[in-house]
């Protein structure tokens, strides 16, 4: 292949942030999705930010129907999707508005210019065309009509023009692969499998993919191309994954190592829904999937999955825990072991469907009546998402109880490659059912507690050990219904104090310290990589900085407090108006300060930064973006 | 004497140690002796295998909902509307268990309506029992879904306004492939349906007359009562014309669609309409359900509709040995390394 050729020539660069923006027709998270993969291959480390609209086609050419993808490949270590784009690869005038303002200054644009005809330009409200007039003039512009150049690639083929047309972001993406190096041959691996059903798609798309690469090579437009070597990683096997299907690969690996069935409860519900759909093709791992008539039920079904002996998941968006929340105050009063999964997304009620934000912790923690705590732990970057659906199944079934566990949008559509871990490597987190009575004359006691006090699992099926489970309160250790004031205040106690026990039983938090260190930095979830990216900037501008990130949120780690005391300024940035400082400096009497973003985005790690700055200087006592 | 507890042909082996708190003359009674008293059958039956640690009721919120409580089997007293789904999810998991529902008119036709549908609408392998007693019991008298029109209650001095459910049009417009009804005063009839819908494949919808004593006493008098008995119920027999008053001087006919009610004597007797369980099409089973419009009308009984269709849990079942068969069994390591992979050395 050419590609190879090229390299030789090719000029060296550390990284590079490439943001790819169209309607939301042009196949622009595919596109981005197509290079992620090649450079993950290419053994570079990346990060990337899809963002698309809630609508499956916003009216064709405006504002409303950009979907773009921003992926930063490097050949190191890297935790953000990039502050600025280096380049713009924008397919229409409404994608250029859009995304121009994000743009590095002096960064380089590539233009679809069969689309900037005057019906496009006036759609989005360009008055005069921005390549005339001047807006551009800070930017390197490539100005390529790839429609036609598609259309002329694929002149043989006996397909529609409108068909033919959409190959352009196959083309796009040749371009760009010859641009930096990548190699076409995985993505045509990849065409020929995804649409193996219709010969002439696959030609097609292989036929524009070729021309792009080929355009660059031939036309003196480009100048040089640039290579992005693999970044230096840890020995071993890598894969590039995204949150959802790691999320989904860990319910899968927790039944394998729970030995127990899986069960999905689920109803679809943007950004959650790719857990069901990943989850539904392993249905040879014993995995059950079961799509309800509405939220409600998939929790429903959950239940009486778990009450039945199975390893149980319910997975939404935080609509859908709302409408869950009776559900799983019942299997915090029937002590079932069950994990709720939330892919958070922006709020409140419908909010922004696609967009990312952390505002669901309060509800996680507290959204449900009454007095029933539970466990909630979060992930903090794609690949974590594996690691942190088995904790939780170890949790909900180690203590019996329903444990949230909060992911986001971000991490749900974000990729990074991964190591993948030793399957042997993996916890055992099987646990035991109750076969035999436990009472002292031969009877069966289903709320006699062991001593991290969990009830027995006994399920149906289990000869002797018949019993009633239900939501009215039981009395302590024999569960018949029981109205007794005491015994209230005594279960509510017995609740409480087993869970509070989990922090026994999870990792202390751990500094990522430097020496003289005053300012340490707070996070949870998925604003991990932009809080490491600004403490390594903080550090690197002489203001050492400490960080600490919370992935079990309740119980929270028992050295937690000792760590938050030990600073002059704790600083805690969060993807919500202030959820887990309030809970801070309620437990802990830390005056702790907080930076804010609460616009369907991540922080970049410059926001982090120049928030901190902000603060430790004494201008704010805290920073809303 | 032998301890009862521990035959499984005795009501006392399917009655749990717990006391029963329903209100005293309550139609609840009945019903759960009408169950205890068939399980024993059951045991006592060489043809049928039944035991108390396969056997779930799930229940969902009102007075109705206690009944699991009562049961010496597995049990769930769960949340308000739910139990459907609940039950679902444990028959999906676990279909090798049998498994009851039981609900109200509140419970099963207001707050969980939904699941209700979807339930008999995926023929998921259980049995409903929807206790109609066409009032609010455990919150005091509140008009139900299924409370006829005019209804003077707490929460509607001045009479109710909305239009009531017929419980078995709600069913067979849903897709049950079991529909019946009984009432609480007669146990044997009780017990021969609970026993129809234990034999059937899917889900089974059985609504239940029960009276309410302290809320809605005597709501369905004008029917059940024994007095009445001979005229107002209409028993349905598979294969058999359809008959019913003191003489079996009465029948049924269908017109344009409508079931109407006859003097045998005024028709051919070749239009008498002979009751069919199981034709596919449900628009009979429909009409005879409407036949029954207010409290004071002749009422059928018995098994309005029993047809075969492909059950839920066996489909689930099938898929999992389909994708063991087409994949392989699970393996961890082939799922971790299924997507391209790069070596770093």
């Amino acid at each position: 292949m050419t590609d190879t050729a090229d390299r030789l020539d090719a000029q060296s660069i550390q990284g590079v942030v490439i943001r790819f923006a169209g309607d939301s027709g042009d196949g622009m998270q595919l596109t981005g999705d197509r290079f992620t993969s090649a450079s993950a291959l290419a053994g570079n480390d990346l990060v990337t930010l899809p963002e698309f609209p809630a609508e499956i086609r916003a009216p064709q050419g405006t504002l409303a129907g950009v979907s773009a993808f921003q992926v930063h490949i490097s050949d190191h270590d890297i935790h953000t999707p990039g502050d600025e784009p280096d380049v713009l690869v924008a397919m229409n005038p409404a994608a250029l508005m859009s995304q121009l303002g994000r743009l590095k200054s002096g960064g380089t644009i590539i233009l679809n210019t069969d689309a900037f005809d005057e019906r496009n330009l006036e759609k989005c409200g360009y008055e005069v065309d921005p390549r005339d007039n001047g807006t551009l003039d800070d930017y390197i512009v490539h100005e390529v009509p790839m429609t036609s150049l598609t259309l002329g690639a694929v002149e043989e083929l006996d397909v529609k023009k409108r068909d033919a047309e959409r190959s352009k972001n196959f083309f796009a993406l040749g371009l760009i692969s010859w641009m930096y190096t990548r190699p076409l041959e995985p993505t045509i691996e990849w065409v020929n499998e995804k649409f193996a059903k219709v010969q002439t798609v696959v030609d097609a798309n292989v036929m524009a993919l070729k021309a792009g690469h080929a355009f660059g090579e031939t036309t003196e437009m480009f100048g040089d191309q640039y290579e992005v070597a693999a970044a230096p990683n840890e020995p071993g096997t890598y894969t590039n994954i995204t949150g959802n299907v790691a999320t989904s690969w860990g319910m899968v690996a927790a039944g394998q190592l729970a030995k127990l069935p899986v069960f999905l409860g689920s109803y679809p519900i943007t950004p959650a829904s790719d857990i069901l759909h990943e989850l539904s093709r392993h249905k040879n791992f014993g995995v059950r999937t079961f799509q309800a008539e509405d939220e409600i039920a998939a929790a429903g079904a959950a239940l009486g999955a778990a009450f039945g002996g199975h390893l149980a998941y319910t997975t939404t968006s935080g609509p859908g825990v709302a409408l869950k929340g009776e559900t799983i105050g019942l299997a915090t009063s029937m002590e079932l072991p069950m994990v709720i999964i939330d892919v958070q997304r922006g709020g409140p009620s419908t909010g922004l469907p696609t967009k990312t934000e952390a505002s669901d912790l309060f509800l996680a923690l507290y959204g449900r009546h009454g007095e029933s705590p539970l466990p909630v732990v979060a992930a903090y970057s794609p690949s974590n998402c594996f690691d942190m659906a088995i904790e939780a199944s170890r949790l909900a079934l180690k203590y019996r109880t329903p444990v949230i566990y909060l992911t986001d949008g971000y991490l749900a559509n974000g990729a990074e490659p991964w190591k993948l871990p030793d399957v042997d490597s993996l916890p055992d987190i099987s646990v035991s059912f109750t076969t035999e009575p436990n009472g002292d004359n031969g009877e069966f006691l289903p709320y006699l507690r062991d001593e991290i006090g969990s009830r027995p699992w006994a399920i149906p099926g289990t000869a002797g050990l018949e019993h009633r489970v239900g939501g009215l309160e039981k009395a302590n250790v024999t569960g018949n219904v029981e109205y007794d004031p005491d015994n209230h205040g005594l279960m509510t106690d017995l609740r409480q104090a087993k869970i509070d026990g989990i922090a026994n039983d999870i990792p202390l938090a751990e500094v990522d310290a430097v020496d003289g260190a005053k300012i340490l930095l707070v996070g949870w979830g998925s604003t991990w990589g932009s809080i490491k990216a600004a403490t390594e900037r903080l550090r690197e501008a002489g203001t050492p900085t400490d960080r600490v990130h919370i992935t079990h949120l309740n119980p929270f780690p028992s050295n937690l407090g000792d760590i938050l005391r030990a600073y002059d300024h704790v600083i805690v940035p969060e993807l919500n108006k202030g959820q887990l400082i309030q809970i801070l400096r309620g437990k802990y009497l830390v005056d702790a300060k907080g930076v804010n973003k609460v616009k369907g985005l991540p922080f970049t790690g410059g926001e982090v930064v120049e928030a901190v700055e902000s603060i430790v200087a004494g201008t704010s006592q805290g920073v809303s973006l | 004497m032998t301890d009862v507890t521990l035959d499984p042909t005795k009501r006392g082996y399917w009655t749990s140690d717990q006391d029963v708190r329903w209100c005293p003359g309550c139609g609840d009674y009945g019903i759960l002796a009408a169950m205890q008293f068939l399980y024993a059958d059951l045991a006592a039956d060489p043809d049928t295998e039944v035991s108390k640690e396969n056997t779930v009721f799930v229940s969902g919120i009102g007075c109705a909902a206690r009944f699991p409580y009562y049961m010496n089997t597995y049990g769930m007293h769960t949340i308000h509307g739910r139990a459907p789904a609940i039950a679902s999810g444990l028959a999906a998991a676990r279909p090798d268990l049998d498994i009851w529902v039981v609900g109200g008119d509140g419970d099963m036709l207001s707050i969980g309506g939904n699941h209700l549908i979807h339930a008999l609408r995926r023929n998921v392998n259980m049995k409903i029992l929807l206790f109609n007693n066409q009032i609010y019991g455990l919150t005091k008298g509140q008009y139900s879904p299924t409370s006829e029109v005019g209804k003077v209650t707490k929460s509607t001095p001045m009479g109710s306004i909305d239009a009531p459910f017929n419980p078995l049009s709600v069913a067979i417009g849903a897709g049950a492939t079991f529909v019946a009804r009984t009432h609480d005063l007669d146990r044997k009839h009780m017990m021969a349906t609970f026993k129809r819908a234990h034999e059937h494949r899917g889900a089974s919808f059985i609504e239940i007359y029960q009276n309410c004593n302290v809320f809605n006493d005597g709501a369905f008098d004008a029917v059940t009562k024994r007095a009445a008995r001979d005229e107002m119920m209409i028993d349905l027999v598979h294969g058999e014309p359809i008959t019913f008053g003191a003489e079996s001087q009465r029948g049924i006919v269908v017109d344009n669609g409508t079931a109407e009610i006859v003097e045998i004597a005024d028709v051919d007797s070749s239009r008498l309409l002979v009751h069919d369980e199981g034709r596919d099409d449900p628009s009979l089973a429909f009409a005879l359900g409407q036949l029954a419009h207010d409290r004071q009308s002749p009422t059928p009984f018995g098994v309005f509709r029993q047809v075969e269709r492909p059950e839920y849990t066996d489909g689930v079942t099938n898929q999992l040995l389909a994708a063991n068969e087409q994949q392989g069994p699970g393996d961890l390591h082939a799922l971790l390394h299924s997507g391209a992979t790069w070596d770093v050395n």
